[in-house]
């Protein structure tokens, strides 16, 4: 029997029988890879926030070292008081769009083979593109920048996508948080090369990238009042 | 022999799917600022296509053609979701440089284009070294465009697991040498991407138009 290919009804048939194969077909590769791509993510996590205080870890011993290096984690609230909750599972993105009041901010602290402790604050904002994110970790005077690092999802590349570059990021480090007691965090200046410099602003100040201005000014706002000023009573009461 | 031969060596040059019939330009712009994505890209593509094409030619005699362009359509979407899939879940570094072109290979023109005239009309196996065909030559120009912009506007090159390669030396830039920051961005593609079909028409007098 030859099937009359354009009917109505085989259509629809064809149609329907497709999309749920495929689905069914989709739906099972996804739940197959999950487990594998969670660990991932949370591997690449915890390399992240070893590389902000300037430890070089692989996919195989992040865990190990992760548990090695990081000797507390806490969740503390706008107010600067710790609550409950734990630090590497706070889903950044929810907080960020969660009011002030509401936001869970978890910090991670540090003890180095030297001896000295440092404080890492995960960010979150905005790129051009898409979200930017990174770690900036703080000497234990919670005001001197020891390292940082940045990445994004989908920045253009050669442009703001540098800004998970070694030369973007090395900019941060021994920058101040603090004037006096307020919290200014960094800017990011506009003109390339030297031109923070230019600007006279040593403490703050950050050369941003040249054609990735938009980026830039999002990571610069995400030092300040998107996301780190939400950590200003924590950093404040601490600060010496 | 020969003639299945002639599909897979016809797209490099004679009937390349950028070159000759100006497909999948978008990518060929957008890919092809750094070596690395290029590459992963193209192999990316060549695969997509290949077995694209060959699913569409097993079931070239079923489809309606009423919808014929929505089941090519959904064919490409679940091969490139489960390229991407696997790709997060076994190379994760990789699958984070594309970051949203591996999703974009479904809208890239030469799929939908071999599909449409090639994989609907034609055996699975012709089908299969048609597609190879056509990503080969998609990854050559897209390979060579994104060498010229990396070197001229990074004075880099990066290759897949061996990473970034300086390649103008640190004296050019003390000596007041700059990158070229025009190559970066995606007009200097098109640029190029001209000059090649330039070059290419000069050297093959079968693609001269006749003169009127």
């Amino acid at each position: 029997m030859k099937i009359n290919t354009n009917s109505n009804l085989y259509t629809f048939i064809y149609a329907s029988v497709m999309v749920i194969l495929v689905a069914a077909g989709l739906a099972f590769t996804a739940y197959k890879l999950q487990p594998a791509q969670d660990k991932n993510v949370r591997v690449e996590k915890m390399q992240n926030i070893l590389q902000s205080v300037g430890i070089e870890s692989t996919v195989d011993n992040a865990e190990e070292l992760f548990g090695k290096y990081v000797i507390k984690q806490i969740v503390v609230n706008t107010k600067g008081e710790e609550i409950k909750g734990s630090a590497f599972d706070v889903n950044l993105k929810q907080q960020f769009k969660a009011k002030d009041e509401e936001k869970q901010l978890p910090m991670y602290f540090v003890k180095l083979d030297d001896g000295s402790t440092k404080t890492i604050i995960p960010l979150t904002g905005k790129g051009l593109w898409g979200p930017i994110w990174g770690y900036l970790s703080l000497n234990d005077d919670f005001n001197t920048i020891y390292g940082a690092v940045f990445d994004h999802k989908g920045e253009t590349p050669g442009l703001g996508a540098e800004i998970n570059k070694d030369s973007f990021e090395d900019q941060l480090n021994g920058k101040k948080l603090f004037e006096g007691t307020e919290l200014v965090s960094i800017t990011a200046h506009k003109g390339g090369k030297g031109s923070a410099l230019k600007a006279g602003d040593t403490q703050h100040g950050i050369d941003a990238i040249s054609g990735g201005t938009i980026t830039s000014k999002g990571l610069e706002k995400m030092l300040k009042e998107e996301w780190l000023f939400a950590y200003k009573a924590f950093l404040s009461k601490n600060l010496k | 022999m020969g003639k299945n031969m002639k599909l897979v060596t016809n797209p490099l040059n004679l009937n390349n799917p950028i070159l000759v019939q100006i497909l999948g330009i978008c990518s060929a712009l957008a890919v092809t600022v750094k070596l690395e994505p290029a590459i992963v890209m193209a192999v990316s593509v060549t695969l997509v296509v290949a077995f694209a094409n060959v699913i569409i030619s097993l079931l070239r005699n079923t489809i309606p053609s009423r919808i014929r362009i929505i089941v090519q359509l959904v064919v490409i979407a679940a091969l490139v979701i489960v390229v991407d899939q696997i790709l997060k879940a076994y190379s994760y570094t990789v699958s984070k440089q594309l970051s949203v072109f591996v999703g974009l290979i479904i809208t890239n023109c030469i799929l939908m284009g071999r599909l449409e005239a090639f994989a609907l009309g034609n055996k699975p196996w012709q089908s299969f070294l048609d597609g190879v065909g056509n990503g080969g030559g998609y990854s050559l120009i897209l390979i060579i465009v994104a060498f010229v912009r990396e070197l001229l506007g990074s004075g880099t090159l990066t290759l897949p697991s061996v990473g970034e390669i300086q390649i103008i030396p640190q004296s050019f830039y003390d000596a007041g040498y700059q990158n070229n920051g025009l190559v970066i961005l995606p007009p200097a593609a098109l640029i190029i991407v001209g000059v090649i079909i330039w070059v290419q028409r000069s050297y093959t007098r079968e693609l001269i138009d006749e003169k009127e």
